[in-house]
């Protein structure tokens, strides 16, 4: 099981707008290693005078596209990294990247369900992986994704989300906006709490496996709220990005 | 391999490039304090909560959170460098240095490692040396005030010439052993050791 995670060049196939604040850059890999749904690669970025500057981004794509990967990747206010993936980098381009990372916040058909997914904004790309895993491979474990999005024009795979959940047997997509809905909008239009954790994971049973992405606030909420509608906290994994503001 | 390899057009935003000297390769300064942890946050209410170290000493020790407030307690200012690759300089800190502990037991000849474990289940591992004389403590404030629970609250473990993941959260004492036994996320792909300065991140 031990491997050393070496350093490889990618190759930039495809960048796709998936919403103002997001891209899905397909990156070729040399060398390609199957992921588990909800790990992630580093990236690494090297100036002319040696300087790096290295993130983590979340893998949006299935295992089973051998050969390549997405990430993708939200545009940070001032980010070192993600400011030049969105604005230098094009089809062509190469980068580099070490893969696949994670073996904790991971969900793969194997292991069964049911499975809760909560996201928050940019939360759903390793969740999204987990969507398209369950998909490929003709799962049937019933999967429920509750994605927390400030606007609609926010949701990140939306019409692909919308598509599965008529094409899969099982997979529920719940949106809730939390600041401007579509209009005639009949959903949640609030941010995630016990009653809406209690409404979308109860018909999964108390033996929900749940899997949680988000800003740290959000993360904190859904999980605690998740103890309190029953499940124990080893059914809980949490993934959480962002800045906190600081402490203290 | 792939070291010659440069980044069309990248030329980096080198922030605080007076701090370049205390940031490890990889890693970025961030000035909010993220949080990582797998799983929800435990809350142990204080009347019930107890350190312990345990293992390979003579006398095992336990304190109240009542005793262990009562333990010498100390102020640190230590850089701290996660190996989600953000590094956070000049972190203040209040609690009791490991040292301290340790002047409450008497180490067994062949203690070598120590576990630190947690509320939730979490454990991390990493040998004696890394610990002691001047190289950890345990935590109670983090900016003159409690230790928050999402940082680790009511106490935690700082190492901070460690990842950040070695400084276990939600700390209920430390086992010392012979063996090394590798923890959650030394099981899980993360390196045994953790050393920043050799990025020491992964397998």
């Amino acid at each position: 099981m031990k491997r050393i995670l070496e350093w490889q060049i990618a190759t930039v196939k495809s960048i796709r707008q998936e919403t103002p604040k997001t891209k899905t850059f397909t990156l070729s890999l040399p060398n390609w290693v199957r992921h588990k749904p909800g790990q992630h690669y580093d990236v690494r970025l090297t100036a002319p005078d040696s300087y790096q500057a290295q993130r983590s981004y979340s893998i949006a794509s299935e295992p089973e596209r051998s050969g390549e990967i997405d990430l993708t990747v939200e545009r940070i206010e001032d980010g070192e990294v993600s400011s030049y993936v969105h604005e230098v980098l094009v089809v062509g381009d190469q980068i580099e990247l070490r893969g696949p990372i994670g073996g904790y916040f991971v969900w793969e058909a194997s292991m069964g369900g049911p499975i809760l997914l909560v996201a928050g904004g940019s939360g759903v790309v390793p969740l999204m992986s987990m969507i398209r895993h369950r998909a490929a491979v003709g799962s049937t474990v019933p999967m429920q994704l509750l994605y927390s999005s400030r606007t609609p024009e926010d949701v990140i795979y939306s019409d692909e989300l919308m598509r599965l959940q008529y094409s899969q047997n099982g997979l529920g997509i719940i949106i809730t906006f939390t600041r401007q809905s579509p209009s005639g909008w009949n959903g949640y239009k609030r941010r995630i709490d016990v009653p809406m954790l209690r409404e979308v994971a109860g018909p999964l049973g108390n033996i929900a496996q749940a899997y949680v992405c988000g800003p740290t606030l959000m993360v904190e909420a859904v999980a605690n709220g998740l103890l309190q509608i029953g499940l124990g906290s080893n059914q809980i994994r949490t993934e959480r990005f962002g800045p906190t503001g600081s402490i203290g | 391999m792939v070291s010659n390899f440069i980044s069309r057009g990248f030329t980096g935003k080198r922030r605080q490039p007076e701090a370049a000297n205390r940031v490890p390769p990889g890693q970025y300064v961030t000035p909010d304090f993220p949080v990582l942890s797998a799983g929800p946050t435990p809350r142990t209410p204080l009347d019930q909560w107890t350190f312990a170290i345990e293992g390979l000493v003579r006398e095992p020790v336990k304190w109240s959170w009542t005793e262990f407030l009562q333990l010498p307690a100390q102020s640190f200012v230590v850089d701290i460098h996660c190996v989600t690759k953000w590094s956070k300089l000049d972190t203040h800190w209040g609690g009791v240095s490991i040292d301290t502990l340790f002047e409450h037991i008497d180490l067994e000849p062949n203690a070598m490692y120590v576990t630190a474990f947690c509320d939730g289940g979490y454990t991390t591992n990493m040998p004696l040396v890394d610990i002691i004389n001047g190289r950890s403590f345990i935590a109670y404030r983090y900016d003159g005030e409690p230790l928050p629970a999402e940082h680790g609250g009511p106490a935690r473990l700082v190492v901070p010439h460690l990842y950040f993941w070695k400084s276990a959260k939600w700390i209920r004492g430390l086992r010392l052993t012979e063996k090394d036994k590798p923890g959650f996320w030394e099981s899980l792909g993360y390196n045994n050791h953790g050393d920043p300065w050799k990025e020491e991140r992964y397998w």
